[in-house]
């Protein structure tokens, strides 16, 4: 069986499984990890938005093979880890706003937040309304209005 | 580990819930009796007839499944441990509703002991409780806010009473200080230290008062959720999640039409030998595969050659249904009225929408040696456990239901079928499996709130509204699980399941959930189904039917409005048939600033609305500008667009006004979802929609700009239901709004339906897509 390996949340990982599996089943189902979630599969829901070198993608749509050893990928277990705190400041707007409901959604929406918010500073301006409303994060509970306000609020501090 | 267990309450079986329970339970047979006074006093004596309060305004369906439940509510525990924390493992499901943070803040309350000291579990099925362990009709909080409160202040009774003993004090000089008890002279002991003291030696009855809400300092206050940080971090385990050794992933090949049957598989050895791939076996359902990998179970039910058995409703389409919706109307009754009255008649088709929540349909189940255990995020675990019991030819004392949280419920979840198939699977295979519906299978063969038609005719005279007739025809929605379970119990009257869905469940449930909430003379509200239960796999979606029935009947209100020439907001003022439901509209109408000038097609709606014993009012603003209708967004549904939304709620009383609010929030988003683009389009006896793509729920690009939602301070001091309350009255008000910046009062929902279709649909064999390989240039 192939080898693949690539940087995880800050560690190499290497496992052994065929090229075409998608990464998303890679984390959950070989290496256990289950911040991001599954919700359509085909680039979507958006449930499972991780970074890969600190870009937003969707794990479900790239297959193994195509990651390179030298890629890190952040989960959001990750995340924090990226500013060296107990939590990313995009964690703690969403405490600060008890955005979650039934919670499901939320890592990947943080994970698309914090893209958002770079994304716009690399542009060299605050997040808009019209970059809102770009996110494609499903949320069936509903919790849209409370990620916009915890958005602008976590960017602060970002 | 060793507890303190409370005593049972003397009075828990018969508890002090007060006014409420008054109400609730002096009317529960002579319904019409309490109805009558509210009709007092009212000034329609003009009115055709005199108007037979309805029976949902007496005694509704909270009333019923909290008199289910009251013969089980002492069994509901409150554990105090020697490490100074509290536990509770609630027979109730949390689903994002919320009622995990709301039990420990009652048991905060009534224990004084600070919140995060404070564990609530989800308890395994207990067959013991019998109907007491449902969750379902937003009941959660209104029937266990006495029961949990009783159990935590016999809780700290009994500590009192043991640091009374310790310390050589008389108990009234004690007190409680945030998980200690303190004597006058400042010594202390902690519950932690009290707990083993305090624990009982047989069962007593005690007597217990509780907290009086003048005192209340953590009911009523707004508090974040107390499972937040585990979502924020990915740390909080719904199914799929859970470690269960050798539980591989499990998918199912499922049919192309709705409820198609297994024939025959050609190929299942090949299958069997596909890279990851354990175990296929033939199901009910369809045929599952269990892999290493859910990526390599889908790659195995793409392979799959099977032969299908048809389906119930093979092709067949909307069109279809509708006729026969159709031929089933009962007619409009002709109302005695003047000769002068004038009639204001409508008729709207509400299509068929998919109740799936983003947690994909998951369980996990182990089935070996004549014992089954279970991890599933179920509303009604019970009935599931005696299900999986059935299937098998087991006892239930050899099946154990663990229940999940759920990544939401929506109703979706009272329905056990997922576990049915992993059962199954399982048992075939003689593996533990962990079974998850791919996406496309929710909206192909996934349950739905099923496509009905509402008519109304209401006549007026003068400033009278004289009758207000209305008519609902309905596919079959499928009440025989859960809901069935508390109905047959309180009303024992129930045909053979399979003949008495309509007879014993819908119709009641109907009665006991639909009202119109104004003074109009005679009111009539009948439903009636076509198709067996499960002919169309359906099911309740975040509320019953009220988001359909109000809908219709906010729009004629309107129109009634219009044609008597009177403002909508002062309309409805008018004729609000209580100080609650009065309150809310004069509130979302001051904060939302009622009649301010709008530019054209723009407009604001209002709505108001009774269920769950409370009030609701929404109004919104709605843009139909042609360059809001048409804004780009890459492969979304835009179209009109609610930018404003005020909704003022009261829920009796609000025990955390922060999760009330999430609640209304994700109500409106419903509410908006329903009224102008999510549905499902049955097509030759399959639903075009697949996925996330297909299926437009509320986006962030359909999102209000601004909402405000107003928690109303308490009025009747019991807390109503939430978690389906904002619905009805969000798609009302978007509805009115649509209607009163388009000049053209929509007749069809959603709004989109008969559009042309904003997709292509995806292949139905094989019957899931292929995840794309483009996500590193495609985000």
């Amino acid at each position: 069986m192939p080898q693949h390996t690539f940087k995880l949340n800050g560690e190499q990982v290497t496992v052994d499984v065929e090229d075409d599996v998608r990464l998303l089943w890679v984390l959950r189902d070989v290496l256990d990890v289950t911040g991001p979630k599954y919700g359509c599969g085909i680039n979507v829901c958006k449930a499972c938005t991780s970074h890969i070198n600190g870009k937003a993608f969707n794990p479900c749509s790239v297959r193994v093979t195509d990651i390179e050893p030298t890629d890190e990928i952040t989960t959001i277990e990750g995340l924090p880890g990226t500013v060296g705190q107990p939590l990313h400041p995009m964690q703690q707007a969403w405490l600060d706003r008890d955005v979650a409901q039934c919670g499901y959604c939320q890592p990947g929406q943080i994970m698309a937040a914090v893209d958002k918010v770079r994304k716009a500073r690399a542009e060299g301006r605050e997040i808009s309304d019209a970059d809102l409303d770009e996110i494609r994060n499903v949320c069936r509970c509903g919790t849209y209005t409370r990620i916009r306000e915890a958005i602008r609020a976590g960017a602060e501090h970002m | 580990m060793e507890k303190s267990r409370a005593g049972h309450a003397a009075d828990s079986s018969r508890p002090d819930f007060g006014r409420r329970r008054f109400l609730g339970y002096v009317l529960a047979g002579p319904t019409l009796v309490a109805a009558a006074k509210l009709g007092v006093g009212t000034g329609t004596a003009e009115a055709a007839v005199p108007s037979a309060p309805e029976v949902s305004e007496a005694y509704d369906l909270n009333d019923l499944l909290r008199d289910a439940a009251l013969p089980t509510s002492g069994l509901i525990t409150v554990a105090v441990n020697p490490d100074g924390t509290a536990s509770f493992d609630m027979p109730r499901l949390e689903c994002g509703q919320g009622v995990s943070t709301l039990a420990a803040m009652l048991i905060s309350e009534e224990l004084s002991l600070p919140l995060d000291k404070i564990n609530v579990t989800l308890a395994d099925a207990r067959p013991e409780l019998l109907f007491n362990q449902f969750t379902a009709g937003s009941n959660t909080t209104f029937s266990m806010y006495t029961p949990i409160r009783v159990a935590a202040a016999i809780a700290k009774g009994q500590l009192l009473k043991a640091a009374g003993q310790l310390l050589n004090e008389q108990v009234h000089r004690l007190e409680p200080v945030l998980g200690a008890v303190r004597a006058p002279d400042g010594r202390e002991l902690s519950y932690g230290e009290l707990a083993k003291a305090a624990a009982g030696h047989e069962v007593r009855q005690v007597d217990v008062e509780l907290t009086p809400s003048s005192n209340f300092t953590v009911i009523g206050t707004p508090r974040n959720r107390t499972d937040a940080l585990e979502a924020v971090t990915g740390r909080k385990q719904f199914a799929m999640d859970i470690k269960v050794p050798d539980a591989m992933p499990t998918m199912v090949c499922r049919p192309p039409t709705i409820k198609g049957t297994v024939e025959s598989v050609a190929n299942v050895a090949e299958v069997r030998g596909m890279p990851g791939v354990t175990d296929v076996a033939t199901i009910a359902t369809g045929v599952a595969v269990r892999a290493r990998t859910f990526g390599q179970c889908i790659d195995a039910v793409r392979a799959l050659k099977v032969s299908w058995n048809q389906g119930t409703v093979d092709g067949m389409s909307d069109k279809d249904v509708l006729a026969d919706l159709e031929k089933a109307e009962v007619p409009l009754a002709v109302p005695e009225v003047p000769v002068l009255a004038r009639t204001v008649e409508k008729k709207f088709t509400f299509y068929t929408r998919d109740n799936a929540a983003l947690e994909p349909q998951c369980a996990v189940a182990d089935v070996r040696d004549g014992k089954a255990e279970i991890w599933a995020p179920l509303q009604a675990p019970i009935l599931t456990q005696q299900k999986v019991a059935g299937l098998l030819g087991v006892p239930v004392s050899a099946v154990t239901v663990h229940v999940t949280p759920a990544g939401g419920a929506f109703g979706r979840k009272m329905f056990s079928d997922p576990v049915l198939e992993a059962v199954e699977a399982s048992q075939q295979m003689g593996k533990p499996v962990r079974l998850m519906w791919h996406r496309v299978d929710e909206p192909r063969q996934g349950r739905a709130h099923p496509m009905c038609t509402s008519r109304i005719r209401a006549t007026y005279l003068g400033n009278e509204v004289l009758t207000f007739e209305q008519r609902h025809t309905s596919v079959a929605t499928d009440y025989t699980q859960g809901f069935g379970e508390v109905i047959t119990n309180m009303a024992g009257e129930i045909p053979p399941l399979g003949q008495g869905n309509e007879l014993g469940y819908s119709v009641p449930v109907f009665h006991l959930t639909v009202n119109v909430p104004y003074k109009f003379g005679a009111v009539t509200q009948l439903l009636n189904e076509i198709y067996e239960y499960d002919r169309i796999p359906s099911g309740s979606m975040r509320n019953l039917v009220n988001p359909d029935v109000r809908t219709a009947q906010e729009l004629v209100v309107d129109q009634l409005a219009a044609e008597m020439g009177k403002d909508p907001y002062r309309f409805r003022r008018e004729f609000a048939d209580d100080q609650r439901a009065l309150a809310v509209l004069d509130k979302v109408a001051e904060a939302g600033q009622w009649g301010r000038p709008m530019a054209p097609r723009t407009a604001q709606g209002i709505s108001v609305h009774k269920e769950y014993k409370g009030a609701i009012a929404t109004l919104v603003e709605i843009d139909c500008r042609p360059e809001t209708v048409n804004r780009k967004v890459r492969d979304a549904v835009t179209g009109p667009r609610v930018t404003k939304a005020v909704v003022a709620v009261d829920t009796g009383l609000a025990v955390n006004p922060r999760g009330l609010e999430a609640q209304m929030q994700g109500g409106l988003m419903d509410g908006i979802a329903q009224a102008l683009t999510s549905s499902k389009h049955l097509r030759n006896g399959a639903f075009l929609e697949a996925s996330w793509d297909n299926y437009a729920y509320t986006r962030q690009w359909n999102a209000p700009f601004d909402v405000q939602i107003i928690v109303m301070p308490p009025t009747t001091g019991q807390p109503g239901g939430a978690g389906e309350f904002g619905v009805p009255s969000a798609m009302a008000a978007v509805a009115c709004a649509y209607a009163r910046a388009t000049g053209t009062m929509p007749t069809s929902f959603p709004i989109n339906h008969n559009d042309p279709l904003f997709f292509e649909p995806k292949p139905y064999e094989p019957p899931l897509v292929q995840s794309p390989t483009d996500g590193l240039t495609k985000y």
